[in-house]
């Protein structure tokens, strides 16, 4: 397991994939992680940094892709190449990757961690689900996906005895849970500390409220 | 010299040991005498100048923390101060007569559960005729007379007193639904800081007892201004959910800081933004 490191970093570039944007910063020290691990990033002129899962890991680099929907991932969005952030990770525990016959499924900006997966499991087929033709240009980040757009539903198209690695809309996650009960699933929750101390993240695991940055976000 | 101490509730030591050993004493979560989930999610909104958690005394219970947490805590080898709690004074009095060798914290202020019927003072009475140990009462911003509060929990035999916890607040979503599950939370981070201030200076101008100064700390500025209102000690909280490495970094501003404001060292800030407000009368 990699350990955490805390350092500011700088932003090499930020480019637009659909709606999305793509956040690259250079690595410095910190390391990569496991695929569905996450960081978490200053969100400049706000109190609390916001919790990333890492989409790409080329040399030198860590790139995030997110949605600039709420003030904090605006701010990222807005970032220009040479302005500075704090970057803390890797975070919590990501995917399996001791898996026979992988299938990615993800839902909107739940692909987010599937470039840097799909690479470390040798580009696996994916079913990515996206509510427009427009934010589901990021499909092109992910290799070998079929793609299906609102009304249409990953869970429309998902074949069977596959070993399931999923990120997304809980609603989905939940859809295909039942349908594949032994999926990896990657959830999100609201986060303040990313590292076990705000208890802010609390989701219920087997009947009890337990930390998801600790415990997960892959369970 | 001042002691940085962390906010109760805002760091597990045992998942972050080495933040914890960043701090002169480890400040635990509230303890209540039955284990608590806590409040139904979502927990936390973050706001323009600050959060809002409405955790609700997640904890494990009594039992558990005295018998799995609290010496694993001990082998950190750090000075403990135990937050404790309860519905009732003589809950709080149960816990701290199980306890040893560690610092008590009651808190009296926690605004995301119900309240004690009795008073901070009687609570402190209660804990302080079953307990040596030295007995910190925290205490709410909310209290309309701080001086009054201060005195009473001295009186009822308080060795210090920790100001200030949260203010209740509410933030809205973009459909103006309370973002939080339980609508209202505890508001914390850079906004409480002018609050926290004032607390402090209440309560030194009627005691001596030591202060535990607390409230959007986020800077060795923002430190040095509380030990200019009377604080000893001085806790960080939403700050170490931002930033891990905040003690080690507001130590370090400290000194810097004060030699900024025309004093030697910090601790010779102690308390001199009031007798420079006496010197003005005079």
């Amino acid at each position: 397991m990699s350990r955490p490191a805390r350092e500011r970093r700088r932003v090499l570039a930020v480019e637009a994939v659909g709606p999305y944007a793509l956040v690259r910063v250079d690595r410095g020290g910190i390391d990569p992680g496991i695929p569905g691990q996450f960081f978490m990033l200053e969100a400049p002129g706000r109190v609390l940094p916001r919790p990333m899962s890492l989409c790409q890991a080329p040399q030198g680099e860590l790139a995030f892709l997110l949605d600039p929907v709420g003030p904090g991932t605006k701010a990222l969005a807005e970032l220009e190449p040479g302005d500075r952030l704090h970057v803390f990770g890797p975070l919590g525990n990501g995917f399996r990757l001791d898996v026979a016959r992988p299938l990615l499924v993800g839902g909107g900006i739940g692909v987010a961690p599937f470039p840097f997966l799909s690479e470390a499991l040798e580009h696996p087929p994916a079913v990515l689900g996206f509510r427009s033709e427009r934010h589901a240009e990021a499909a092109v980040l992910v290799p070998n996906a079929e793609v299906v757009i609102d009304p249409v539903l990953v869970t429309d198209a998902l074949p069977a005895g596959r070993d399931v690695l999923a990120c997304g809309p809980e609603p989905m996650l939940e859809a295909v849970r039942a349908l594949a009960p032994d999926a990896q699933l990657a959830w999100e929750a609201p986060m303040a500390c990313g590292y076990g101390a705000c208890y802010g993240c609390a989701v219920e695991i087997d009947g009890a409220l337990k930390r998801l940055c600790v415990e997960g976000p892959v369970l | 010299m001042v002691q940085l101490l962390n906010a109760s509730g805002c760091l597990d030591a045992l998942t972050a040991p080495g933040v914890a050993a960043s701090l002169d004493a480890f400040v635990t979560k509230t303890v209540t005498p039955e284990p608590r989930e806590g409040n139904a999610p979502v927990r936390i909104a973050e706001t323009e100048h600050g959060m809002l958690n409405a955790i609700g005394l997640a904890n494990p219970g009594r039992e558990r923390f005295l018998a799995e947490m609290l010496p694993r805590l001990r082998q950190l080898g750090l000075p403990l101060w135990v937050s404790v709690g309860g519905f009732a004074a003589h809950e709080y009095a149960e816990t701290c007569a199980r306890l040893e060798d560690v610092t008590i914290e009651l808190n009296l202020s926690c605004p995301n559960v119900d309240e004690a019927p009795e008073s901070a003072a009687e609570i402190v009475a209660a804990c302080r005729k079953v307990t040596a140990s030295p007995l910190y009462a925290k205490l709410s911003p909310h209290a309309w007379d701080m001086g009054e509060t201060v005195r009473a929990v001295e009186a009822a035999g308080a060795d210090g007193v920790s100001l200030v916890n949260t203010l209740r607040g509410v933030a809205l979503d973009r459909q103006l639904r309370p973002a939080l599950a339980r609508i209202a939370g505890g508001y914390s981070g850079p906004a409480l800081k002018p609050v926290a201030l004032a607390a402090v200076c209440a309560a030194r101008a009627v005691t001596g007892l030591p202060i535990v100064g607390m409230g959007g700390v986020g800077s060795g500025r923002d430190a040095l201004e509380l030990i200019a209102c009377g604080a000893t000690h001085v806790a960080l909280g939403t700050v170490l959910f931002a930033d891990p490495d905040a003690p080690q970094r507001v130590r370090e501003e400290l000194a810097g800081e004060a030699t900024r404001a025309g004093f030697a060292t910090p601790d010779e800030a102690f308390a001199s933004a009031l007798t420079s407000v006496a010197k003005m009368a005079n």
